[in-house]
């Protein structure tokens, strides 16, 4: 449990100082945060790793730091290494193969008093190629349940496509960063609504306060559809006084 | 003018939308058929000579009355489901049929003439045991029950309680049996296993106990197994290790004899728990001195006790059934024996002497199709000659019931293991034999110009033989009366309608037994039963290939899952005409996690079906060299997942091209806070039409239509009405992206979800407010689409937008299913089916999460609905009108080839078929369409055309002439 922690202090650090190994990025809910509330960040701390294998068979190595906080406001801030040479070439073979870019965070309770780490990792992917193709800018969402269990990790890039042009892709690969760009956030699930019983109820006593105010729907019953009377009472005349049909006891279809 | 005024109000009338359905369209398009279930009692109505009932108690809880002339229902009463309306025990006397139910909870009397309740009681509380009819000076008043601990002594009046009393030493005795003959006493039989019986015999007056005694039986493990009373109060148990039968007289009290039954030169089956089957006539009077004894699969002794001593009256071998039947005075013993492999006799024997009675063998053809027969009911009744006739109610392992009279006239037969269909699929009919050979034509290979011409010549021809045909069929109709002409659908004349309508509904039951129904008449077309399902199997029906690919036949998979070993066996077959099919399924020596039906094809067109064993290896189904090298290309893009929901976890898998896989996500849901408790996709026959819709101010929401989106629901482990929740959850089934995450709050299940196009409609409890309530969440790309040529799971970076809204919903559901059509441009509607056996068409419209709180120009331009919490019930939006589906389990919706119209299918205790039409019938002409008037203003148009062009050409010359 060494690495980790080193890791969170070197995020403290290069918040400060901003060096160029390391890149921080933190997020809340998506959004920013601004550096100063690093200094209070006080969450779980948990190592991210990554793999992307030729031959696709997972060899995990520290990508970076994920420092999370949940509860009311949950937030995350990262700090990630930098891509070596080596690994920014294997990237390119393995986005050349058509293999996949994974990274795995450990499962964790974000709100046990101890950071207590379950057994088993979750793992989410990318295909390697995107990776490539985006200049390693990509999007990192951690999901939680409602008693702060981080149940799942997605990883997206940006953009997400895949096999552009070719030549391009050359270009691309030749000035490939050494940072990952990196837009982190914690999710919570969200709040499902019930029934709007209240609002629906305020509505239409505001109708029928309208309804009230408004004269001309005050009239009677009578005084609205006297027209209506008038002419069903004509109709219903002029219908008695026609005379019925020889055998009208047959009804129309 | 008052004539034109009554036009205008009939307009009026006929304009305003009317959506039931009309009295003469009942039963038009729609059919019911009305189950009961494995029959567990069953009696016949004995009382009157000319009597038609037959009644049945059910192991799904329902009490029903059969016409034994038609087998259809006179009445019946569907109990509450589970062990609270368990059926314990039927006695019936006279007009009279007493039921326990519940475990000894009631005690009901129902009248079998019209069904109605006589009276119902309360019991007082201890598990059922046993319970009889106390007869008394030959009449029948009391009915006893015995429970662990008490007996009670009920009028069969009123069922008011004569008296009840504590049975002695029950906390050490196991008290198993109740016994009355008609002499005043009532004796309660019970057993300390491997020790002794103890005889309780108690006063009928008033409960007094009179004797009690105990006698050394430490071979007896079980009273109501192992003994029976015979003759005049002659307690006769059966022991097999020693094998020897042991008797107690009641009366006296004395030791028990022991008779081996070798002494009577009989000899039990090795390894066969012999049984003892008695007869009591008359519950007033001692029963009959004659008895079977079972001594083997196939062997059965008639044997009767006299003053004392056991005679062998005769040897019944092979045998598969035995059953006594009383009329009168007389009883009868019927026997079932094989007599070839299609078929058995049934024999009737004199109770008395053994002889064989003349003139009554029945014959009783298997069916090849079905189960071995497990049980049988004889309705005996007196000729006129004072012979004994009689008629015999068959039940096999099948839950058929197949009622047949002498000489083997099978009278009726119903399917009671429909009351369980577990799943179904509708596949489209095959086109006709002319048709077919329409279609083949463009299939085979090209062989000279000269001979194509001649077969399609040939093909032709038989088209218009089948034309002329047809008029001539209709012409002859015509001129019968029309009740004469029978329009009887047999498996040979099956074919496919003009629209597609009809189809062949194949169905599975839980007892394993296939059915294949047509959809337009609901007739029974082929049945096949399937042997060695264990129970509680898993099933899942695919249809591997449909009937398009003439010449190939149509072929479904069935895949049964051992819920315990896990082990899985295919059934293929052609769900047509319900054969086996020749492709022999690959045998499957490893546990099946998950199987997946592609949409490539092998070269006979059959879809490829993926199994993934618990080695997380993947085998294919069929596994031809094409097929595996389709695999190979293509395994890159093939994913798949797999959920352990006891341990919350949802893994997500890759093919490799050498067909064994790789994990590539994982998501856990940790189980101690939640657990899964449903996961639906979306269907893969459903199409969207329109990929977005049009706001009011023209601009367009596009859909987020992503096919491989799975909505996942928890509940949560915690009960409490506080703190539990429901839980959504909807995950991206390739790239395992969880998409949207929501808890509901003071919320509990059941919950019922349906997951189509865009939308998850889901239903749940809400502790809160005790009520149940509708969610809808839409899921919308926003204004303009990523990417709008394909979509794809790994190119979708950018979240949807969510929209959610909830709605109070008057009933509890008990299933829910959204229509379907051919092209989706109908709108949606769901279907819920309702505890009450109402099945309700709820227009989508009315879920929407755009629904405005408030109504804007817009919104009014949009024709959205206010929103109001509440969402009513209307009449006219139950489809199936006063035809009530019981126990509603599932509703299978398919489309049919008219677009407006989706078949529905709803299956539970009783299986409904009808049509919905969720944007009416927009694509059809009415029955009362009036083609005289179209074709003859049509006529009178193209003339007046013709006549006025030939006066303007006259018109012209004349002008020209000037």
């Amino acid at each position: 449990m060494a690495r980790p922690q080193a890791f969170a202090t070197f995020a403290a650090l290069c918040a400060v100082f901003a060096t160029k190994g390391l890149q921080p990025v933190h997020g809340n809910l998506g959004r920013k945060v601004s550096e100063v509330v690093d200094s209070d960040f006080s969450g779980v701390s948990l190592p991210l790793q990554h793999s992307f294998e030729v031959d696709d068979v997972a060899r995990w190595s520290g990508r970076g730091s994920l420092v999370l906080r949940a509860g009311r406001e949950p937030a995350a801030s990262l700090s990630q290494n930098q891509l070596s040479e080596s690994d920014r070439t294997r990237l390119k073979e393995v986005a050349a193969a058509g293999g996949l870019y994974r990274i795995r965070v450990p499962r964790v309770n974000l709100q046990a008093e101890r950071a207590s780490e379950v057994e088993g990792h979750l793992t989410a992917f990318v295909r390697a190629c995107a990776m490539v193709e985006s200049r390693l800018s990509d999007v990192i969402t951690l999901h939680t349940d409602v008693s702060g269990f981080l149940i799942g990790v997605s990883i997206v890039t940006l953009p997400g496509s895949c096999g552009g042009s070719g030549e391009s892709q050359e270009e691309e690969l030749e000035e490939q960063p050494e940072l990952f760009n990196t837009t982190l956030s914690l999710v919570a699930p969200l709040s499902a609504p019930g029934p709007e019983t209240a609002l629906f109820l305020e509505r239409l006593e505001m109708e029928s306060e309208k309804k009230s105010k408004n004269p001309q729907e005050q009239k009677s019953f009578f005084a609205k559809y006297w027209y209506l009377i008038l002419g069903g009472a004509i109709f219903l005349m002029a219908s008695n006084s026609a005379q019925p049909p020889a055998g009208g006891g047959r009804e129309q279809s | 003018m008052a004539k034109a005024i009554l036009l205008f109000l009939k307009l009026i009338a006929v304009c305003s939308i009317v959506e039931g359905v009309y009295e003469d369209q009942v039963g038009k398009f729609d059919w019911r058929q009305q189950y009961v279930g494995k029959v567990r009692f069953s009696h016949f109505d004995s009382q009157v000579q000319s009597s038609k009932k037959v009644v049945l108690a059910t192991e799904n809880n329902v009490f029903a009355a059969l016409n034994t002339r038609t087998g259809d229902l006179s009445w019946r009463h569907v109990d509450k489901t589970g062990p609270e309306g368990n059926i314990d025990a039927l006695m019936q006397h006279g007009q009279d049929a007493v039921l326990v139910v519940g475990n000894g909870r009631l005690l009901r009397s129902w009248e079998i003439n019209i069904g109605g309740l006589n009276w119902e009681i309360v019991l007082d509380s201890g598990s059922f045991q046993s319970a009889c009819l106390v007869g008394q000076q030959e009449t029948v008043k009391h009915v006893a029950v015995l429970k662990k601990t008490v007996l009670s002594l009920h009028y069969l009046s009123n069922g008011h309680q004569k008296w009840i009393e504590n049975l002695p030493e029950s906390d050490t005795v196991d008290y198993q049996m109740v016994y009355s003959d008609g002499n005043g006493q009532v004796y309660a039989l019970g057993v300390v296993p491997h020790s002794h019986i103890a005889i309780v015999a108690y006063s009928t007056e008033d409960g007094e106990i009179i004797k009690q005694i105990s006698v050394e039986a430490p071979w007896l493990s079980n009273v109501q197994e192992s003994c029976t009373v015979i003759g005049k109060g002659m307690l006769t148990c059966v022991d097999p290790s020693a094998a020897s039968l042991h008797m107690l007289d009641l009366h006296a009290d004395s030791e028990m004899t022991q008779v081996l039954l070798q002494s009577l030169g009989l000899e039990v089956a090795t390894g066969f728990h012999p049984v003892l089957v008695s007869t009591q006539p008359n519950p007033a009077r001692p029963p009959l001195a004659e008895f079977f004894l079972q001594l083997g699969p196939e062997q059965f002794v008639l044997l009767q006790l006299n003053s004392g001593h056991i005679a062998t009256l005769r040897d019944f071998k092979p045998a598969f059934l035995v059953s006594f039947a009383t009329t009168g005075e007389k009883t009868v013993a019927a026997v079932m024996s094989p007599k070839n492999k299609t078929a058995c006799s049934i024999n009737l024997f004199s109770a008395e002497n053994g002889r064989r009675l003349l003139d009554t063998t029945l014959n009783f053809a298997l069916d090849s199709n079905g189960g071995k027969p497990e049980k049988m009911y004889v309705q005996a009744f007196l000729k006129k000659d004072d012979a004994v006739g009689y008629r015999v109610m068959v039940q096999s392992e099948d839950h058929t019931l197949t009622f047949v009279q002498q000489p083997g006239r099978v009278m009726w037969i119903r399917e009671e293991a429909l009351s369980d269909v577990v799943t179904m699929e509708m596949v489209d009919l095959p086109l006709t034999g002319t048709q077919a050979e329409l279609e083949g034509e463009f299939g085979k290979k090209a062989d000279g110009l000269m001979s194509m011409v001649l077969k399609r010549l040939s093909s032709q021809f038989i088209l218009l033989q089948a034309w002329v045909g047809h008029l001539w069929k209709l012409f002859y109709d015509a001129r019968k009366p029309r009740r004469d002409v029978k329009n009887e659908v047999t498996i040979e004349n099956l074919s496919r309608d003009e629209f597609n309508l009809q189809k062949m509904m194949v169905m599975v039951t839980a007892s394993g037994k296939l059915f294949g129904i047509d959809s337009k008449t609901g007739t029974i077309l082929w049945k096949h039963y399937l042997e060695n399902v264990p129970p509680g199997a898993v099933f899942k029906l695919v249809v591997q290939r449909t009937t398009a690919h003439f010449p190939h036949p149509p072929q479904c998979t069935l895949l049964i899952k051992d819920k315990e070993s896990g082990l899985t066996t295919l059934h293929v077959f052609n769900p047509i005409f319900g054969k086996k099919s020749h492709v022999t399924p690959p045998a499957l020596p490893q546990p099946i996690l998950q199987s997946l039906l592609l949409p490539l094809m092998d070269q006979d067109y059959a879809k490829v079906l993926l199994l993934v064993d618990d080695q997380y290896k993947v085998s294919a189904f069929p596994s031809t060299k094409n097929v595996l090298q389709q695999l190979q290309e293509m395994a890159s893009s093939i994913f798949f997942y797999l959920v352990d929901s006891s341990q919350g976890r949802l893994s997500g898998y890759r093919l490799r091209t050498d067909l064994s896989t790789e994990l590539i996500w994982e998501v856990v849901i940790p189980t101690e806070v939640q657990r899964i408790v449903s996961i639906k996709g979306k269907r893969p026959n459903e199409h969207v039409h329109s990929q977005g819709r049009v706001m009011g101010d023209r601009s367009v929401l596009y859909k987020y239509l992503n096919p491989n989106l799975l909505a996942v629901v928890t509940e949560s482990a915690d009960n409490h009405q506080e703190r539990s929740f429901v839980g959504i959850l909807l995950i991206d089934g390739v790239t395992g992206r969880i998409i949207h995450e929501a808890v509901q709050r003071k919320a509990k299940g059941p919950v019922h979800v349906v997951h189509s196009e865009n939308w998850v409609v889901y239903e749940y409890w809400s502790t809160k407010s005790r009520r149940n309530e509708f969610s809808v969440i839409e899921l919308y790309e926003g204004m303009e689409l990523y990417n709008s040529t394909v979509f794809s799971s790994l190119d979708r970076p950018h979240a949807p937008q969510v929209l959610q809204q909830s709605y109070i919903f008057p009933s509890s559901i008990s299933t829910l299913e959204a229509t379907l059509t051919e092209k989706g441009i109908t709108s949606r509607h769901l279907l819920i089916g309702l505890p009450s056996g109402g099945i309700l068409s709820l227009p989508k419209m009315f879920l929407d999460p755009r629904r405005p709180e408030i109504v804007t120009e817009q919104s009014r331009e949009e024709n959205l609905i206010p929103y109001a919490p509440e969402l009513i019930i209307r009449t006219e939006w139950f489809i199936n009108y006063n035809q009530t589906v019981s126990r509603v389990r599932g509703i299978h919706t398919a489309p049919s080839g008219l677009e407006s119209t989706c078949l529905v299918v709803a299956y539970g205790l009783d299986i409904y078929q009808t049509r919905v039409y969720p944007s009416k019938q927009f694509d059809v002409l009415k029955d009362d369409y009036d083609y005289m008037l179209i074709s003859s203003v049509l006529f009178a148009l193209f003339f007046a055309t013709m006549i006025s062009k030939r006066l303007a050409e006259v018109k012209l010359l004349n002008r020209a002439w000037r």
